[in-house]
């Protein structure tokens, strides 16, 4: 079935009728340098089993130790989304087998996690939603098992296993895959924001699953839902989220029930299918964890870690507002990542111009990021231009030295380069020509050779004006200034 | 019955093949005798070696011997004694390890099949403090497979017998560690006690064995049976030996986040002294229907005879203990059929069924590499821990757990320490129990609540039954508290002799 076209229509249709309820299980793994149980290093993209050890590899006789910058991490986290903290919680085992799962189990945490509650705003359309979370738990990633061609084997890398993650579970408040995708969004802002994941969706360093389930609209009953997996981008949360709903939309409507079921997101089939029914749903034996001692966070280490939080993007947004005279939206969109906000914020150090920064920001910024974009989501740490380097390009705009329009090839040329706008702008000759002089007789040969057109303005036809002022461009090769040559040209037409 | 003097005359002796008699010693004795360099570490290590060679055929202690090893520690240990530098109490010593420790580069099997061919690349904690204090180690010896049984019959790798009586079993699970030191095969040996797996062979085999605190001594390279319940502890032939021993391992490992971090008392100090203001606990529960009568007799005899030096006698009570073995095999079967999942074929240890896919290979594996015994618990702790049951079962046998723990708290506030016996009985013939698991279970029923409650027990011979086997007393004590069980031990040991009775198997 081809989705592509008849999808818009068809989903438009299912949620006149239909209410999407969604929650999402977000998997964030945590930056320390170390796993959560080992001191091998955690880091994405060492060869195969390099970051091994006897312990994270399960060999017999090892034992576990936490990783306490990994605790420090996780309250961060709690106290960025507002999570009330338990001072006592409990690591436990979950019990599976699979090659990628050296012990047989998960260190995590399920009767009693580190912290519940919280909430993360999310603006969808100009309006915010208040999505609850329902807890937040540390727990442990397994390996990863590589399925080569046609081979008759599989390989098992376990550089992942025992590195840190913190699952995050949202209460199913979420009404639509766009909300979805800009929850998923703001918790990787937020979690970006506080330094303690880096969000790499491609690289599995933030993942999630969804479960969603439809009720008919102006219902309060929760219908049943499917768990989705394997979504590994915010395009993928979308497409996906949104062909379950119409898979579920067209097993109501012909009076079908839905399956309680955990289903594999196909991104290049488009689609989601079954893994497994609430029938093979694994039993995972859970139970306390003998090897470590319940987890104890007292107030003292909430304070340490309080005190040296960073500002969160909602309260940055404010302060942007209040303290740069942006509009809240504007400033919603400088905070969105906090590569954006810190350039916006060091641009301005060096030329306090916060209209102008803002807009060359929101505009040609974020396009070169857009431009460098992975599967679709703007990359701000790799922005080929240096704060410095933009205001002090629009320092020589506000000093009268360039035209915008100039700016704009200056921008070009800068970009990509260590050059300052200032040394483009000499060497090439382009500083802005205010001369009244100069420019007139510019104006005083255009207007001599073009009497016809001349006639005509002072007939009444006012738009020629803009007629003068493109041909003196032409001229001067866009260096004119464009407020000298509307002042002469107005003077020397009306005369 | 009177003990057999340890001068009985045996048709097994080889007089000419261990002339020097230094694998007699206590550790005390040897280690004096060490600094004195009166003996080297080489002489000593060679006797055991040599007593291990003559009579191991037979009593089958040994899984490894590790003579080479053995040797070039004790040469390391004697250039360390001639240098008179890190001179520590084990230097020079020889001692085995039940076959759980990890041992980097000494082949480390459980006694199970799926690690057979398992040579660890890391090093255990128990085994690195012993390798750093200058220890030797003789062997790995033989125990129950994953330290699952009391008799040391479920070892899928060999058969140890009771050196008292080859037709008996040693005890288990660490039956080779408690034959290894009742055969005067090394002066001293390491074990583990999940349920009562030290002081079980330690009372069958006639020597002192002591299960500490839970928490005492790091598991960091102890393969693991049951987490919370699992703990190392030392057999000698002596309490101060056991004393010396205990001090050489014990203290915190910040690899093992359960062990305690307290400081490390001297062990052997202090010793000797009488037991006036001592008041020892005796629990009605555990002299119970089921106890033989010899059993019974020797240990109030040790009762008496600690009341006549010095202690004070009070009944006390400990009233869930008729649910203590129900409880353990529980807790205990659930650990382990988490921790033994990682026996899988992935990644070491036996693997077969691999042509036929990844569920085959893992089915295949634990069938051919496991044992009964070790299937019958997965299986136990498993149903344990399945949805639906997990709070009839496990959460029903934490709860008890607690109250078990109560019961000795609340007895501790009328006594310093607890004495009953160790077993209701003494060893038993091969074959006797092993086909009823059940009965093989209620062998521990004096033993497991110490390790469900996470407190110190030691046995000690007391004596010996009709057949010439002996009988051990137990001492449990409060958390942390080990030097009171070495205290009245040492008092006990000091006053009566069955501790010097050898086996008539021993080269004198």
């Amino acid at each position: 079935m081809s989705k592509g076209e008849t999808q818009r229509t068809e989903l438009d249709y299912v949620l006149e009728k239909w209410e999407p309820v969604i929650g999402l299980e977000v998997h964030a793994q945590l930056l320390t340098e170390s796993k959560l149980f080992c001191g091998c290093s955690a880091r994405f993209g060492a060869p195969a089993n390099a970051n091994t050890c006897p312990v994270c590899t399960g060999m017999p006789g090892v034992l576990p130790v936490l990783n306490k910058r990994a605790v420090e991490y996780a309250i961060r986290g709690a106290l960025a989304t507002g999570c009330k903290i338990n001072p006592v919680s409990r690591w436990d085992r979950k019990n599976y087998f699979y090659p990628d799962l050296p012990k047989s189990y998960q260190i995590s945490q399920f009767e009693k996690p580190y912290c519940e509650g919280g909430e993360v705003s999310v603006d969808v359309d100009g309006e915010t939603r208040h999505i609850r979370l329902t807890r937040i738990h540390m727990e442990e990633d397994a390996g990863k098992s590589i399925h080569e061609g046609n081979s008759e084997y599989s390989l098992v890398d376990l550089n992942r296993s025992s590195v840190p993650l913190l699952e995050i579970v949202s209460e199913p408040d979420l009404r639509s895959a766009v909300e979805a995708a800009a929850y998923m969004r703001k918790m990787r802002s937020i979690l970006r924001y506080i330094g303690i994941c880096d969000g790499n969706m491609n690289e599995g360093s933030m993942r999630c699953d969804a479960n969603v389930s439809l009720r008919p609209r102006g219902s309060e009953t929760l219908g049943t839902r499917a768990e989705i997996k394997n979504m590994n981008s915010f395009r993928s949360i979308e497409r996906a989220v949104n062909y379950e709903i119409c898979r579920q939309a067209d097993i109501l409507d012909a009076g079908g029930k839905i399956v309680q079921e955990t289903r594999l997101w196909d991104a290049d089939l488009g689609e989601t299918r079954s893994m497994r029914s609430k029938e093979e749903a694994h039993d995972y034996r859970y139970f306390p964890e003998p090897d470590l001692l319940p987890l104890v966070i007292d107030d003292d280490l909430i304070e340490k870690v309080r005190a040296r939080m960073p500002e969160l993007p909602d309260a940055r947004r404010e302060r942007f507002v209040s303290q740069y005279g942006l509009s809240e939206a504007d400033a919603g969109v400088l905070t969105s990542a906090k590569e954006l906000a810190d350039f916006f914020e060091q641009a301005l150090a060096e030329h306090p111009n916060s209209k102008a920064i803002a807009n060359w920001v929101m505009g040609d910024i974020i396009r070169l990021a857009n431009d460098a974009a992975v599967d679709s989501e703007p990359d701000f740490s790799k922005i080929p231009c240096s704060p410095v380097q933009l205001a002090g390009l629009i320092r020589l705009i506000d000093d009268g030295t360039i035209s915008g329009k100039i700016a704009k090839d200056v921008f070009g040329k800068m970009c990509g380069t260590t050059e300052t706008a200032a040394t483009i702008v000499e060497r090439e000759g382009l500083v802005q020509e205010s001369d009244e002089g100069k420019i007139g007789e510019v104006i005083d040969t255009l207007l001599a050779a073009n009497p016809d057109k001349v006639a005509e303005y002072r007939a009444g036809k006012e738009k020629m004006l803009g007629f003068f002022v493109g041909q003196v461009m032409k001229e001067t090769q866009g260096k004119a200034n464009p407020g000298v040559v509307n002042k002469l040209l107005k003077e020397k037409l009306t005369d | 019955m009177r003990p057999r003097p340890a001068t009985t005359t045996s048709s097994c002796r080889g007089l000419s093949n261990n002339v020097s008699g230094l694998h007699l010693l206590t550790i005390e004795e040897a280690a004096r005798r060490l600094a004195a360099r009166e003996t080297s570490s080489l002489e000593l290590t060679e006797a055991c070696l040599s007593e291990i060679e003559r009579t191991d055929g037979e009593i089958g202690s040994f899984l490894e011997v590790t003579a080479d090893l053995a040797r070039k520690q004790a040469k390391k240990a004697d250039a360390r004694i001639a240098a008179g530098k890190d001179i520590a109490p084990l230097t020079g010593v020889p001692i085995a390890l039940k076959d759980l420790f990890i041992t980097e580069g000494v082949r480390t099997t459980c006694a199970s099949k799926i690690l057979h061919n398992f040579v660890p690349t890391y090093q255990g904690t128990v085994a690195g403090r012993l390798a750093d204090a200058g220890a030797v180690l003789v062997g790995k010896a033989n125990m129950d497979e994953f330290a699952m049984g009391s008799s040391c019959e479920n070892s899928a790798l060999g058969r140890t017998s009771n050196p008292w009586n080859t037709a008996y079993v040693p005890g288990g699970s660490s039956g080779g560690s408690a034959s290894a030191v009742a055969a005067r095969q090394a002066l001293g040996s390491y074990g583990t006690d999940t349920g009562g797996s030290i002081r079980l062979p330690a009372s069958f085999c006639g020597v002192v064995g002591l299960k500490p605190t839970y928490g005492r001594v790091s598991r960091y390279g102890v393969i693991a049976f049951a987490s919370s319940l699992d703990q190392v502890g030392p057999f000698a032939t002596s309490i101060r030996g056991a004393a010396a021993l205990l001090g050489a391992v014990a203290g915190h490992d910040p690899r093992d986040s359960t062990s305690i971090d307290t400081p490390v008392p001297d062990y052997t100090s202090g010793l000797g002294s009488d037991l006036k203001g001592v008041r020892v606990g005796v629990p009605k529960e555990y002299f119970i229907e089921g106890l033989e009568p010899d059993v019974e007799a020797r240990v109030r005899e040790a009762l008496a005879k600690l009341e006549e030096l010095g202690a004070e006698l009070v009944q006390v009570s400990l009233p869930h203990t008729e649910y203590a073995v129900a409880t353990y095999y529980i807790v205990a079967t659930a650990e382990a059929s988490s921790n033994l999942g990682r026996y899988d074929g992935v990644r070491f240890g036996l693997r077969t069924g691999e042509e036929q896919g990844l569920a085959a290979m893992y089915g295949r594996t634990r069938d051919q590499g496991f044992g009964d015994e070790v299937k019958r618990r997965i299986m136990l702790g498993t149903y344990a821990l399945s949805a639906g049951y997990y709070d009839a079962y496990y959460l029903k046998a934490m709860k008890v757990r607690t109250l078990i723990r109560r019961d000795f708290i609340q007895a501790f506030e009328r006594c310093d320490v607890i004495a009953s016996p160790t077993g209701a009985t003494t060893a038993f013939k091969f074959g006797e129990r092993s086909g009823d698991p059940l009965a093989m279970y209620l062998t521990d029923v004096l033993t497991i609540s110490t390790n469900l409650a996470g407190l110190p027990g030691m046995s000690q011979p007391c004596g010996f039954d009709s057949e010439g086997m002996p009988v051990g007393l137990q001492l449990i004590g409060k958390p942390l508290d080990e030097q009171m069980l070495f205290k009245v031990g040492a008092a006990f040991e000091d006053a009566t002799d069955f501790h010097t009775k050898i086996p008539t198997s021993v080269a004198a």
